[in-house]
Formats: structure tokens, C-alpha cells, sequence
């Protein structure tokens, strides 16, 4: 039998085992109305918003929409005291352990982001800072992929993770010195792990440049950080397990194994090492960083419009496609490279198939939000999502195209990737978190931001600057592509051909870091404030109830 | 969905299909291969220097793996060399392919430019080479210093006129030479192909592809093999 034949057999066949196992775990696959979506949502709370960044003139504004949309079913007489109550104790047992990641995650923003960006500027001035070793623009960039992959986007992504579990499963956070503890090790790793590249230590391989006696505090560190789930799944309060737990609860397992795969010394060798080496890179986009920001997403956008997830079975469809198709994607880094021919072909075909779980992602998206899409004037929070969800589409489905042999001929190698990377992790992932903190932090320290002018200041930064940052360097990477391909022209056309586009991904790029630094103060001024009030004493009973209404 | 086991083996499930296919079989697929007879380990001083290409990732901004799609059809024009094949890297812990071409492929670097001089100096900086070049300056792999200081032994790296200031010079640190060793060592111009594979390789060739003897092409791109950051050699 040809391997083709084999291939495409066994290809078939686990699409329709994966198929048959969605099958058995829900019929009625697409019926529009699931009680499953209404779990997030206390007994008459739907058509309640919910916004803690908003100002009070916003969250009026904000139910004005959803009043329109539901008149029939709002319920006049708000939500029972007990379950806010409930809420209220969740909201406590993880408000220092979300508190404690949210902190390391904005340090790490603002680390990552200077040395992205001063990277940037070193492409195009390249004699600048040059008699430092830990200044060049090779270990610059090192740190900024790894502060960025391994402190701001894990740590603000588990943060808001230990923030939403209690609240999903409708019990208290266990083992939240767990958590703390995982962070410690976790924030020494990195730490050890950056300092480790600024001097020299790596192990070679991108996303995995920190050395394996190091970021083994990675795994511990995941692995602490995940056991409250365990705790907490059988403690559970509710039968129903949302959207979100799956989608957080499968990441929580996969990052650690993904890295401890990965990290195994001795045992990979030559150009193995390199399908093992993307496997792991794009899984842990794909399996760990995608999955948690889609289950913010899940969460967040219907609680802030008080409408639940309109096709929740379309939701189980995506993340069943999403956990098969992506964690085979990872060899498209490599085509036309020195690896068997059949797992470039595998990896080009799953990357296609990624539409799938895309589509079905941003359809229920769309559906969710039809009617109300005037909440974006008025809730900041679901700006930062909404743009995040958005962006996910797109780098998706410019992933799946980039896969594709011919497109791949021009983008491959260029500038153009790099764009990709942030599309994905910027323009999707730390969108969603940026959203998720402004929305958790106000219950985690029991005040409304300090000064939400600085929230709008922000928003719109980021966004003029990384719209200035994905056009440039995709059309450089663009035109690269095309000079690299053609054999008449010299190498050097094709450095020349960036310079002015790499001038300007630096401007959008310095115009993102300005919005992080927004960001970091307004959020040092917060825990500042919230440390003269004394937080540890609860607020009184109806204190969500003011936040919500 | 209500049961959190079958979200965890599910999930497990799926995680072990990607690893089967992206690890396991390559794994047992490649484990075998032999190194090409032509392909020597590496030195000591060219594994340090290895270290060295790691430490400052240089995979950056340079591949090691001339393609076999797209940018490579160009490759062998650009005197990069036949596309690599997974025996190439036998020695490489861990293969150093890269993702970027902001600068060029050094798969066969150490042939189409085998002057120590040419790389020390270049490395010290780049634009007296090759210019509009956006490779850093190493200069911190490099001192400067007073001709009448220069110790017995010391490398001092010969550059052309204007590149460091007058009545100076510089002199190579060890990281440097070890660097240099690495770079002159990758030479992967060998041919992998027996000569049946050779025959059949022709054989399947388009016509108009076919004006060269596949052996002869090879060796015609390791001579015709100056880029142009070679040609501006002083």
C-alpha cells in the first residue's frame, strides 16, 4: 500500500471516530437553544450585563442595549441574594493568587516589550548598542518571544483562569497556596531563564531556548498552578460543566506535557528535534494560549451582554476540531525542509482543516453579538475581546492559507511570519487577557479602576499601533518573499526592499509599548490605592450588585 | 457535557495522536539514518563556535536549509547549495534550521566564503563588507586596541581602511575564532545521492532542466557560488 493511500486512510478514519465521539457526547448537535449555555447565568440573571471597568455612566448605556434586545425576558426582580453571595465567596478565594499572576504578568509586559523593541529599532540601525553582548538583536529578540511566551501571556491567561474557575464551577478556589507557590517557581524560572539568554545560555531552539534545568520550573510550575482544578472538579456545585472548563481545563493538562515532551534530554536527536521542535511550538499556541483565551472569550462576552452563547453545541464542535486538528499543524513550519515529505503534507492538510473550529468559533461569535453590537461604545471590556475574537478569525485563517505550499513559497522565511505571530498572540491573545484583567481586577481588589480615561488611552494605542505593525511588516514580508524568489535578484534587493516597512513596524511597535505602559501604571496605581483600603475585610453583601447594575 | 473524564481522555487522546505523528514516527522513521560519508563531525573548536551561534541566535536571521520549495528553487542560483536532507544533520545538536532570511542561508557558508579574514572582519563590521547590510556589529567578540599592546598569539583581524579608527587595531577574542572555525566548517557541497539515485533523479528531470549532468550541477554551484556579500570582498 503507498504511503499516500495509508495517509489519507487513516485520515478519513480519524475524522470520523472524531466525529462519532462528539456524536456520543451530545445529539442534537445543532440545535440553536442548549440549557448548557445558561449555566454561566445565576436564575434570572440573563439579560443582567455585567462590567466592573465600566463607569457608571457606561453600564447604564451599556443594560440600555440589552433591554432593548430582551424585553421579554428580563426579570424585574434581579438576581437572588444567595447566589450573588456565592459568587461574591468565589470571587474571594481567588482574588490573591489572580491578584499575584496578573502582577508578574504586567512586569513581564513591560520587560518583553522593551526588548521587542529595541530589537525592532536594531534591525534598521543596526551600529546602535553594539559593544554589549546581551544588547544585540539575537538575544534581544530571545527575551522578548520568551518574556512574552513565557511570562505575560501564561501569566495573565492562568490568572485569569484560577479567577474563573470557582466562579464556572460554583464552588471556592482549593489550593490556592498551590497556585502561589506555582507562580514563585514559575516567575524564578523565567527569571533565571531571561538572564540565562541575555548572557549566553540557550538551547537553540526557538521557543524553547531555555535550557531544560531551568524550565523544568515551567512544568512544576503549570502543573501547581493547575492541580486547584482537580481539587475543585469533584467539589463542584454544578452538573454542567461550561464551555470554558473545557477549554481551560484541556490546556491545563496539555501545557505540561507539551514541555516535558519537548524538554526529555537525551532523547531527540538531528532533524527530529526540528519536527519535535515545531510540534511543540505550534502546539502550545494552539493547545495552550488559543484554548485559554477563547474560554475568556466564552465567558466574558455573554456575561457582559447578559445574553447566553447563542449555538452552545457549535462551541463543543469547535473545541473537539480545535483539540485534533490543531496539535498536528506544527511541521508547516517546515516545508521544503529536510523532513519526511508525508508529515509536511499531514500538517499542511490539519492546518486547512483548523477552518473548522475557526468558523465555528466566530459564527457563534457573530450570533452572540447580533443586535448588540452598540454595547462595544459602551463597554470597554468587550472592546478589548471583541477585538481579540476578531483577530483570531483572521490570523487563523491566514494561517491556513499561509500553510498552503504555493503561499508558503513567498511568505516563508520573511518578515510576513513574524506579522503572523503577532496577529495570533498579539492581536488575539493579549487583547483577550488585557480584556479578561480589566474585567477581573476591579473584584479582585473590591474598587473600580482608578482613572478609566486610561482604559480608552490604552485601547486605542494598541490598537492604532498594531494595525500600524501587522500592515508594514506584512507587506515588507511580502515584498521579501517575492525578491527572495526571484533568482535574477541579488540577496540584497531583499534587505533593501524591508528597511522602510521595518521603519515602520518600529513606530507601531513603540506606540504599543506606550499603551503598556498606560496599562502597567493604571494598574500599580490601582493595587497602590487598594492597598490603603483594607481589602482582606469583605465588602458588604451587596457589593457585586453595585458593580453589576 | 457533564463528565470531566471524558474531557480529560479526550483530550489526552487527541494530544497523543499529534505526538504519534510529529514525533514518534519520525522518530523511528529517521533513527537510523547514517551520517553521508563526506560529512565530518565537528572540531571541538567548531563545536564551541557552535555554541557561540546559539548564544547570540544567530537562527534569527539565518536558515540552514536550502529548500526544496519556493525561495529554494532559488537557492541553487544563489549558491546556496542543493536542498538539505535530514542526513546532513547527523552531528547537529540541535539542527540549527531556522525560520528567517533576514540575512542569508549559511548551510554552505564555509564554501562560498572559506576566508577567515573575510568573516572576522565582517563579523567586527558588517557594512565594510557588504553594504546596506542590517547584521549587528559584534564588536564585543572584538578588542580594540594600540598596535605596540598586541600580545604573541593574538588574532588581529586585518579590515579594510576606515573600519576602526586610526593607529588602531583589532584583535579577535577567542569567541570570535572559535565563531569563524564553525562558519568555514559548514560545507554540505558533498553530493547525497548514489549514483543510480543520481541517474534516477535525472531521469525524472523536466527536459529543459536537463542541460547540465546533475553531478556537474552540483559542483557548478559550489564554484559560481559568490554572493553578493562575497563579492565586495576587499
Amino acid at each position: 500500500m503507498n504511503p499516500t493511500a495509508l495517509l489519507l486512510a487513516t485520515f478519513i478514519l480519524s475524522i470520523v471516530g472524531l466525529f462519532a465521539f462528539i456524536w456520543s457526547m451530545r445529539k442534537g448537535l445543532f440545535d440553536a437553544t442548549s440549557s448548557g449555555a445558561r449555566s454561566i447565568f445565576s436564575k434570572d440573571e440573563i439579560g443582567q450585563t455585567e462590567e466592573p471597568s465600566a463607569t457608571a455612566q457606561q453600564r447604564r448605556s451599556l443594560q440600555g442595549v440589552t433591554n432593548a434586545n430582551e424585553r421579554d425576558s428580563v426579570s424585574q426582580e434581579g438576581v437572588s441574594p444567595t447566589e450573588i453571595a456565592a459568587r461574591e465567596a468565589a470571587d474571594r478565594s481567588s482574588a490573591l493568587p489572580a491578584y499575584v499572576l496578573f502582577a508578574c504578568a504586567a512586569v513581564w509586559l513591560v520587560v518583553a516589550s522593551a526588548a521587542g523593541l529595541l530589537a525592532s529599532v536594531k534591525l534598521h540601525a543596526p551600529d546602535l548598542l553594539t559593544d554589549t553582548a546581551w544588547l544585540t538583536f539575537g538575544r534581544l529578540r530571545t527575551i522578548h518571544l520568551n518574556g512574552v511566551a513565557y511570562g505575560w501571556a501564561p501569566m495573565g491567561l492562568l490568572g485569569l483562569a484560577i479567577w474563573l474557575l470557582p466562579r464556572l464551577l460554583h464552588t471556592p478556589l482549593q489550593g490556592g497556596r498551590l497556585v502561589i507557590l506555582g507562580a514563585a517557581l514559575w516567575n524564578g524560572g523565567l527569571i533565571a531563564g531571561l538572564g540565562g539568554l541575555a548572557v549566553g545560555i540557550s538551547a537553540g531552539m526557538e521557543w524553547l531556548e531555555i535550557p531544560w534545568q531551568i524550565g523544568s520550573l515551567f512544568a512544576i510550575g503549570g502543573m501547581l498552578i493547575g492541580l486547584p482544578l482537580v481539587f475543585m472538579l469533584p467539589r463542584r456545585k454544578v452538573h454542567h460543566l461550561y464551555v470554558s472548563v473545557w477549554y481551560m481545563g484541556a490546556a491545563l493538562f496539555w501545557f505540561p506535557i507539551l514541555y516535558i515532551v519537548a524538554k526529555i534530554p537525551g532523547v531527540h536527536f538531528g532533524v527530529e528535534q526540528a519536527t519535535m521542535n515545531w510540534w511543540y511550538g505550534h502546539s502550545v499556541l494552539g493547545l495552550f494560549y488559543t484554548p485559554m483565551s477563547i474560554a475568556i472569550i466564552y465567558y466574558l462576552l455573554p456575561k457582559i451582554i447578559g445574553r447566553p452563547v447563542r449555538s452552545y453545541n457549535l462551541s463543543l464542535l469547535g473545541f473537539w476540531t480545535l483539540a485534533f486538528f490543531y496539535g498536528q499543524v506544527g511541521a508547516h513550519h517546515l516545508i521544503g525542509g529536510p523532513i519526511p515529505e508525508w508529515l509536511i503534507t499531514l500538517s499542511i492538510v490539519q492546518s486547512v482543516m483548523m477552518i473548522i473550529p475557526v468558523l465555528a468559533f466566530s459564527i457563534n461569535q457573530h450570533l452572540t453579538l447580533k443586535g448588540y453590537f452598540s454595547a462595544l461604545k459602551h463597554s470597554p471590556v468587550l472592546r478589548f475581546i471583541f477585538f481579540g475574537a476578531c483577530m483570531y478569525t483572521v490570523a487563523s485563517v491566514q494561517g491556513s492559507l499561509e500553510a498552503l505550499r504555493s503561499l508558503n513559497a513567498v511568505t516563508h522565511f520573511t518578515h510576513f511570519t513574524v506579522a503572523h505571530a503577532h496577529l495570533g498572540m498579539y492581536g488575539f491573545v493579549s487583547m483577550v487577557i488585557f480584556g479578561g484583567i480589566y474585567f477581573a481586577m476591579p473584584r479582585v481588589v473590591n474598587m473600580p479602576w482608578p482613572k478609566p480615561a486610561l482604559i480608552s488611552w490604552h485601547f486605542w494605542l494598541v490598537v492604532a499601533g498594531f494595525s500600524i505593525y501587522i500592515i508594514t511588516l506584512s507587506i515588507g514580508g511580502i515584498l521579501q518573499g517575492l525578491v527572495l524568489l526571484d533568482p535574477a535578484r541579488p540577496f540584497m534587493d531583499s534587505v533593501a526592499v524591508t528597511l522602510p516597512w521595518l521603519k515602520g513596524r518600529s513606530i507601531g511597535g513603540a506606540m504599543m509599548t506606550l499603551g503598556h505602559l498606560i496599562f502597567a501604571y493604571h494598574l500599580a496605581l490601582m493595587i497602590i490605592r487598594s492597598s490603603s483600603v483594607p481589602s482582606s475585610v469583605p465588602a458588604p453583601a451587596p457589593a457585586p450588585q453595585q458593580i453589576t447594575a | 457535557m457533564e463528565n470531566e473524564r471524558k474531557l480529560i481522555v479526550g483530550a489526552m487522546v487527541t494530544l497523543s495522536l499529534a505526538t504519534a505523528a510529529m514525533i514518534v514516527v519520525p522518530f523511528m522513521q529517521l533513527k537510523d539514518v547514517p551520517a553521508p560519508e563526506a560529512l565530518a563531525p565537528y572540531t571541538s573548536e567548531q563545536l564551541r563556535g557552535r555554541e557561540v551561534y546559539i548564544a547570540n541566535a544567530c537562527i534569527a536571521c539565518h536558515t540552514q536549509q536550502p529548500s526544496t520549495t519556493g525561495a529554494g528553487i532559488a537557492d541553487a542560483s544563489r549558491g546556496w547549495g542543493r536542498a538539505s536532507v535530514a542526513a546532513d544533520y547527523h552531528y547537529d545538536n540541535p539542527p540549527l534550521l531556522g525560520t528567517m532570511r533576514t540575512g542569508p542561508d549559511l548551510f554552505n557558508i564555509g564554501a562560498r566564503q572559506p576566508s577567515a579574514d573575510w568573516h572576522l572582519g565582517h563579523l567586527f563590521q558588517p557594512r565594510a563588507y557588504v553594504p546596506g547590510s542590517v547584521m549587528p556589529a559584534y564588536r564585543y567578540m572584538f578588542e580594540v586596541k594600540d598596535p605596540g599592546s598586541v600580545a604573541k598569539g593574538e588574532r588581529v583581524v586585518s579590515l579594510p581602511p576606515g573600519a576602526v579608527e586610526e593607529g588602531k587595531v583589532v584583535v579577535a577574542k577567542p569567541e570570535a575564532l572559535d565563531l569563524v572555525a564553525y562558519l568555514q566548517g559548514l560545507d554540505r557541497t558533498y553530493t547525497v545521492l548514489s549514483a543510480e539515485e543520481a541517474e534516477w533523479a535525472a531521469s525524472r528531470l523536466a527536459p529543459s532542466r536537463l542541460a547540465k549532468e546533475p553531478a556537474e550541477a552540483v559542483t557548478d554551484t559550489n564554484e559560481s557560488g559568490n554572493t553578493d556579500e562575497t563579492k565586495t570582498n576587499p
